[in-house]
């Protein structure tokens, strides 16, 4: 399928857009100094509100684009969607938090602005090289972000260490990059899908070059989703990070390269999947069960949150496991409400402040019913549905993912996947247990700013009546499941 | 009335009251007297608005009456689906009964008193929603959604072990449940639907599929029930809740255990229920004679009636695979009576408890002569639990024996011995507080009910007794529903077994 230049460029518009805006923010910044800097954030929210109108009315059809290098789908459009609702959220509940801790530098947004381009490249591409550029511009980006606090000791040593794992993990990917291309002689997954399938139908056996190459493939997008094992990262680095970036890596970045995992192993990889099941069953219920276990330990609320995120991985893991379209559909439909959950968890995580400092251990939640019985409420909310407790909408998230694995004959991932979840029920209690049980000991600041209460408010009431009206998501995530399987 | 939609009333007009609670603002006292009276009236006209389905219940059939229907969730075949049957109605009046009772009990609580009626309205809700629901999908969210308010109840307003007992209540319950939403999902992968009349009609699965997702269910309703040896739970949460939380527990939540396995194990895995009946036998009189021994040696009377709980309940769980028309009647009466007279014997004990403040045995005795009227309401429930002919327990009691002596008589003998140590432990118990000489001089102090006590007392002592002495109406609710679940249990067990027999005799 050819396409005429003028039709590329707009089935990429809103990539290109981004790149555009972060290009003359980055020159209206270097032009105006660190002053100038809350408008450019503003600016960068913006572009970011565009680029979704853009995704939402776009400019062309589905498709493949620039030479099958770039794929515009129902799949795509919709965890893009996920995606530019979550970045400007998490950038601009962050903001006055990154003002009061004096970071709110004008490279910050552009940054981050230039990451989220990346997501969205990872997201559309359609062919080995063009999901290796967008990872990298997203990697790069969020190295920086995280160690955006020279003068903090914490932060820079989880900027390095990111950065370091990060290359590590970009390494294998290309490694493994390679040696499919080696084997394969193309790197277009349309060609490789075909390639693939014409091999099964011959009845040839998967070299084993190809296979390896493909574990190191999965190995390297395994950990920017940070799957057990390669999730050693994910604590530090979501504890020394400034909390306001910390929330910005939960959300976006986890979708989009849980949307790449997705879209990588189905598409391409799709022939093969009895060869990967194997690993992502494994991956899946090791993030489970060290995400439950390990999380029971801690008593600072960021690494909470860090192998929380490690555990939700490996319920998404669930649903991709079965490698069904109802699968894929649980996968959609967890990653939504993940985000919602997660969004509104770390707006609560930026309202913790006493005496102008930010503070991040869970005995500072003590009493919290009491002194700020809203934000309890919505707390408490997220994690009885992080818990999954129904009718809160994280029930819906699991309940999915195991119908699929269920329909798929995964009893094993099943039962020890529900066990998990009693298991990490206990650690999501422990905070609703703190904040209504307990009595207070130092009470909280009032919230800074509107904003952090506004996304933790819509936030709760997504999550708290997401089963009055389960069909937007659902019917989303059907379309864009079935997108991914026609294609 | 066909044309209201009766039952969705019923349930989500607690919730609708709760979001009145919610609005309230002011002054802390004001917010407080509001609350009550909001909770209170709330619950009331629910309860109203559930004898309509009472009174316009039709005997002699077996169908689900006062159905709705709606599509929810389209693509996966899910409807918003409810309905009640002779087995489920009783059950819905059971909980808009005691929810104003439990209002009116805690009317002296003083603490967050917005967030605890909130929390008894929210459940009220969802217990009503478990017993109306007939799409699986629905029942699962009622079923484990009523962990969120009883955990904030026991742990909020509990006594000094409470975030113990909340956290091993929620914990154990998750974890029974959660099972049972994998067998959710199996059957309707196999049987295409989550509805549940049609899959009752229709699902006929492969034995050991059966078996498997039998104990998925077990694992879910035997905690919930208690039984032996998952009951766990249920002394703490009971010792720790509050007096309201303890009578909700008791008087309800218990039954949705027993409720599930009439409503799905039986129906549903017909096959598996024959053969893992001995397995429930066993268990249920090692609860009866164990749990009895073990309420005689209990020094606080939250955690002996607790534990009579568990003793109980194993007659219910008898009753219930006995699958004998008696047995089954005898186990849904024992839920009801049960329902009534242990919430009522919390009750009598949270009277005593708001005086004094201790549930010692010990620290009671010679009641009789300062509190002649709470005696008597005392001494009216302790002998419905013993099962005194006249009083409810004894006609459940008497069923389940009566039914349990047709499938397995040293089953009978044994579970028949439960209301001999049943007698022993209640009437200690009553011996030790209401009799004997009034030597403690704290208790030389104590008034007797006042009128809000009587008015909790009135309506469940008339119950008690005339459901003893007059048990007619509620059997006739049931026994259409009980019939029908007999007679497709034995076709069901005749289908699968024609097969076998004709690869034996070829």
């Amino acid at each position: 399928m050819s396409t005429s230049l003028a039709s590329d460029l707009a089935a990429a518009a809103p990539e290109l857009f981004l790149a555009g805006s972060a290009i003359v923010l980055l020159m209206i910044g270097v032009f105006q100094g660190d002053g100038a800097s809350r408008s450019i954030m503003r600016l960068s929210v913006s572009a970011l509100v565009v680029a979704l109108l853009l995704v939402i009315f776009p400019l062309a059809g589905d498709g493949l684009y620039f030479n099958q290098l770039f794929i515009k789908d129902a799949y795509g459009s919709f965890m893009k969607l996920l995606v530019l609702i979550g970045a400007p959220l998490t950038i601009l509940m962050g903001w006055r938090f990154i003002e009061r801790e004096r970071m709110d530098r004008l490279e910050l947004p552009v940054l981050l602005l230039f990451a989220t381009l990346g997501m969205l490249l990872m997201i559309s591409a359609n062919d080995l090289i063009s999901l290796y550029v967008g990872l990298e511009l997203q990697s790069l980006s969020l190295y920086v972000a995280a160690a955006i606090r020279r003068d903090s000791l914490r932060a820079s040593e989880a900027g390095l260490k990111y950065f370091l794992l990060g290359a590590l993990s970009s390494g294998m990917l290309l490694y493994g990059l390679s040696m499919v291309y080696g084997f394969a002689g193309t790197t277009g997954f349309t060609d490789l899908a075909a390639a693939f399938a014409q091999g099964a139908a011959a009845g040839e056996a998967v070299s084993v070059g190809l296979i390896v190459g493909l574990v190191f493939v999965a190995a390297g997008i395994a950990f920017k989703i940070s799957a057990v094992p390669f999730h050693m990262w994910t604590p530090d680095v979501y504890e020394g990070a400034p909390t306001a970036i910390t929330a910005f890596f939960a959300v976006a970045p986890k979708l989009a390269a849980m949307a790449l995992f997705v879209r990588v192993l189905m598409g391409p990889f799709g022939e093969l999947a009895g060869q990967w099941q194997q690993i992502v069953v494994f991956i899946s219920i090791a993030s489970m069960a060290l995400g439950a276990f390990a999380a029971i330990a801690q008593s600072n609320i960021k690494r909470l949150m860090a192998y929380s995120s490690i555990g939700n991985v490996g319920y998404a893991l669930v649903g991709l496991s079965a490698g069904t379209e109802e699968g894929i559909r649980g996968v959609i439909i967890f990653m939504t409400i993940y985000l919602a959950m997660t969004l509104g968890t770390f707006a609560c995580i930026l309202a913790m402040r006493i005496n102008e400092r930010s503070v991040e251990a869970i005995d500072d939640l003590r009493g919290l019913s009491k002194t700020h019985p809203l934000m309890a409420a919505a707390l408490a909310i997220f994690m009885f549905s992080l818990a999954g407790i129904p009718p809160l909408a994280g029930f819906f998230g699991k309940f999915y993912v195991f119908l699929a694995a269920v329909d798929a004959g995964l009893y094993t991932l099943a039962v020890i996947g529900v066990l998990t979840s009693v298991v990490g029920a206990y650690y999501y209690l422990r905070i609703v247990k703190l904040m209504y049980f307990d009595e207070p000991a130092e009470v909280l600041d009032k919230p800074i700013g509107r904003e952090v209460g506004v996304v933790m408010g819509l936030s709760a009431g997504a999550i708290l009546l997401f089963f009055l009206v389960p069909g937007v998501v659902v019917d989303g995530a059907e379309a864009a499941a079935y997108a991914l399987f026609a294609g | 009335m066909s044309s209201w939609p009766l039952l969705s009333l019923v349930t989500f007009l607690p919730l609708v009251g709760a979001g009145f609670i919610l609005l309230v603002r002011g002054d802390e006292a004001v917010v407080a007297r509001n609350a009550r009276y909001v909770a209170l009236w709330t619950s009331l006209i629910t309860f109203v608005l559930s004898l309509f389905v009472w009174f316009g219940f039709e005997t002699g059939t077996a169908a689900f009456q006062f159905v709705e229907k709606a599509t929810w969730i389209e693509s996966f075949g899910v409807s918003y689906h409810l309905g009640v049957d002779g087995i489920s109605m009783p059950f819905v009046l059971l909980s808009t009964l005691l929810t104003p009772l439990c209002v009116l009990a805690s009317w002296k609580m003083e603490t967050r008193v917005k967030e605890y009626m909130i929390a008894f309205l929210v459940l009220e809700t969802l217990m009503v929603g478990t017993f109306c629901a007939l799409d699986f999908v629905v029942f699962y969210m009622f079923f484990e959604g009523v962990l969120i308010p009883m955990f904030l109840i026991i742990g909020i307003w509990g006594g000094p072990r409470r975030v113990y007992s909340a956290f091993k209540f929620f914990l154990f319950t998750l974890a029974g449940s959660i099972l049972m939403l994998l067998a959710i999902l199996a059957i309707y992968i196999d049987g295409g639907t989550t509805d549940i009349p049609t899959l009752i009609a229709e699902i006929n699965l492969d034995r050991e599929l059966q078996l498997w997702l039998w104990l998925a269910f077990f694992a879910s309703f035997a905690v919930k029930i208690p039984m032996w040896p998952v009951h766990t739970w249920l002394p703490d949460a009971h010792v720790e809740a509050p007096t309201a939380g303890s009578v909700i527990l008791a008087g309800v939540l218990l039954k949705m255990g027993g409720y599930g396995f009439l409503r799905f194990s039986l129906p549903m895995l017909p096959e598996a229920t024959q053969f893992f009946t001995p397995l429930v036998f066993a268990l249920s009189v090692v609860a009866i004679v164990y749990t009895s021994l073990v309420a005689l040696v209990q020094t606080d009377m939250k955690k002996l009636i607790a534990y009579s709980s568990v003793a109980h309940m194993g007659f219910v769980t008898v009753g219930i695979f006995t699958l004998t028309q008696q047995g089954l009647e005898g186990a849904i009466f024992q839920m009801l009576s049960h329902g009534i007279v242990s919430a009522a014997l919390f009750l009598v004990v949270g009277v005593v408890y708001d005086r004094l403040h201790t549930r010692e045995i010990e620290r009671y005795g010679g009641l009789a002569s300062t509190m002649p009227r709470y005696a008597l309401v005392f001494m009216v429930f302790m002998l419905a639990s013993v099962g005194l002919p006249g009083t409810s327990g004894f006609v459940g009691e008497f069923l389940v024996i009566v039914g349990a002596f047709q499938v397995n008589t040293w089953v009978a003998l044994l579970t028949a011995s439960g209301m001999v140590l049943g007698a022993a432990y209640m009437l200690w118990l009553y011996r030790k507080t209401i009799f004997g000489a009034l030597t403690k001089p704290d208790l030389k102090a104590l008034g007797d009910l006042e009128l809000r006590e009587k008015l909790v007392f009135a309506p469940l002592v008339a119950l008690a007794i005339f459901f003893g002495v007059y048990p007619k109406p509620l059997l006739d609710i049931m026994a259409p529903s009980v019939e029908n679940l007999i007679e497709s249990y034995e076709l069901a067990l005749k289908a699968a077994e024609a097969p076998s027999l004709a690869l034996l005799l070829p």
